[in-house]
């Protein structure tokens, strides 16, 4: 029997509020032994839902509008963002954000994905849906922190990199090839955040880095589950299916070798407590900046390569 | 109760008179003439007529490339473990043994060394044939070594493009290997070596944004499907039909995307014209 956490979340609020209704009456000892039993349920659904959603169920939170995107963990774990604009060739595209800015002092680059929380705000940033302007704009940024020998922090929060007439005219797939390679070299730290939708090359194409760290409702995938429910099942309805078959939770990622650490949220999600999502990512991000920056740069781009080398080794020699 | 009864056995037809007529001619997709088959074949699936690309397969685009069709095969047994444990309508592992049924590859490219024009070189040649020349662990990894043998050998890399991108059902684990691969050709970069992409019909999704982009030349065929996004995907976000020619490699030569669009027939001298300006 498969998990469902929607269901667990009613009976875990219908558990509490019998627990209420018996607090507020006699405390004779079968009331007492009543409200031990009902608080061991609740104890072991709370440990459920914070370990077993189904893979729809956190593609769900993933894409929840009022989960943290990457200007709000600017504001709670950044000092002094300064946002840098355009790529210097075509315009500057709202849906992937750049800038610098102050982590503990530090100076650092910071680059990520913005969707926006409101509908005004979801249509301004394209539903953090960038373009190629998008992602010539990252790597401009990301190339002068480099330079000045800055780390780089990256959030991955897309549906996808966006498919549309001018994007195709302007280069996607260039802008989204050259971003792998020169991500690939470039000499200094680099920190990818997962922090929502991890939509296939658009994500990528921001998300090679030294270290990456994935919060545990996140979700990181070739393909929407839907797009992959279309093609094999011919259905969209079947997407909750292929949510499971395509194995994109972080702890799935984490088994399959593809990212380093899934980062714990606040009860019911990152939406439901912003600042304490921002207050458990600081120490991980500070740790992982610290690691990094005693590396020598040879050594940094050489763990690098490997680290993407021997990602899904899925493979045996048949010949033999 | 018969009143006739047949004397002799009946006669037996030999096989051969049966004249088979289906697959000897082809209607052409672009000039709408029926051909001969042969005849297109013996012109590189290139209609004779009107100069329409048919796709080629691996094996015969390696034939077309490499001196006298001669080529030694690396990695040729490498095949997929299943990562995910996949399964649709049916096990992803029978997908693979029915692909490779139907081509006789183990997986969706073939990488080999061989002459071409008279150059030691590194060709890759996608097979689309094999679940639509999907690129999972196999072709990445396949693709990878390729690349770093040319590093190693200090030898020219030519990659033949032909996918509708990243393997769905290796998931996540096929989204790697794009950032695999570039990695390595950032490698290959340094060592100052050419890397000539062909990208060929159809080339889209993440193997176009990946390696297929990153060409020191980036070329293409007439009439060859190049993208980023599917058509369909694309006429499905933006609610309208797309112009005629869109993502051609006319239009992406037009827009600057591509440095080159090189009819078959005149390919290989083209590839061997360049290599020539571009190594010692």
């Amino acid at each position: 029997m498969t998990f469902d956490p929607d269901k667990a979340r009613k009976e875990l609020e219908g558990i509490e509020r019998e627990i209420d209704a018996l607090g507020n009456n006699s405390s004779d000892r079968a009331t007492e032994e009543r409200i031990e039993q009902l608080s061991e349920q609740v104890r072991q659904l709370r440990a459920d839902l914070a370990t077993h959603p189904s893979a729809w169920y956190r593609v769900q939170l993933a894409r929840h509008p009022q989960r943290p995107h990457t200007l709000d963990y600017v504001q709670h774990l950044f000092q002094d963002f300064t946002e840098i604009h355009g790529d210097r060739g075509f315009g500057d595209d709202p849906a992937l954000v750049a800038g610098l800015a102050r982590f503990h002092g530090q100076p650092v680059v910071v680059v990520g994905h913005q969707k926006g929380h409101d509908t005004q705000q979801k249509l301004r940033r394209n539903f953090g849906m960038p373009k190629p302007e998008g992602y010539r704009k990252a790597l401009r940024v990301m190339k002068l922190g480099a330079k000045f020998h800055r780390p780089i922090i990256s959030f991955v929060d897309t549906p996808g990199a966006y498919p549309g007439i001018d994007s195709e005219e302007r280069g996607q797939a260039e802008a989204i090839a050259r971003n792998l390679r020169e991500m690939a070299r470039l000499p200094a730290p680099i920190v990818v955040l997962i922090t929502g939708e991890g939509g296939s090359g658009g994500a990528l194409a921001i998300a090679v880095g030294d270290r990456i760290l994935m919060l545990e409702n996140a979700v990181y995938s070739v393909i929407s589950p839907e797009g992959c429910a279309s093609i094999t099942w011919r259905d969209s309805a079947k997407a909750e299916q292929a949510a499971e078959a395509l194995k994109i939770t972080a702890y799935d990622l984490q088994s399959l070798g593809i990212i380093d650490q899934v980062i714990a949220e606040p009860l019911g999600g990152a939406h439901a407590d912003p600042p304490k999502m921002a207050q458990l990512l600081d120490p991980i991000l500070e740790k992982s900046l610290y690691e990094l920056q005693q590396m020598p740069v040879p050594e940094l781009l050489e763990r690098r390569y490997q680290k993407f080398r021997l990602m899904g080794q899925c493979f045996r020699d048949g010949t033999g | 109760m018969t009143w006739f009864r047949r004397e002799k056995q009946r006669l037996q037809l030999p096989e051969s008179t049966h004249i088979r007529t289906e697959g000897l001619w082809i209607k052409c997709e672009g000039c709408r003439q029926i051909i001969w088959k042969k005849d297109l074949e013996a012109n590189w699936n290139v209609c004779p007529k009107c100069e329409y690309h048919f796709r080629l397969d691996a094996r015969e685009r390696l034939r077309l490339l490499l001196d006298e069709g001669k080529y030694t095969e690396h990695d040729a047994g490498l095949e997929t473990t299943n990562p995910l444990d996949f399964v649709d309508l049916k096990p992803y592992p029978d997908r693979v043994r029915s692909a490779q049924q139907a081509t006789g590859l183990k997986d969706a490219v073939i990488t080999a060394e061989g002459k071409m024009g008279e150059r030691a070189t590194l060709v890759c040649a996608m097979e689309y044939s094999f679940i639509g020349g999907s690129m999972g662990c196999v072709v990445g990894e396949k693709i990878t070594r390729a690349i770093e043998r040319a590093a190693a050998q200090r030898l020219p890399l030519v990659v033949v493009s032909a996918s509708g991108g990243a393997r769905m059902m290796e998931g996540t684990v096929s989204l790697m290997q794009m950032a695999k691969i570039s990695a390595s050709l950032a490698r290959l970069d340094e060592a100052g070596l050419p890397f000539l992409s062909v990208l060929t019909d159809p080339t889209t999704g993440g193997v176009t944004a990946s390696f297929a982009m990153l060409g020191d030349l980036n070329i293409s065929e007439p009439g060859a499907l190049i993208g980023f996004a599917g058509p369909r995907v694309i006429e499905q976000t933006i609610r309208q039909k797309l112009p005629a020619g869109f993502q051609r490699a006319e239009f992406l030569l037009q827009h600057g995307m591509l440095d080159a669009v090189v009819p078959r027939l005149e390919l290989k001298a083209f590839l061997v014209r360049t290599l020539g300006f571009l190594m010692g």
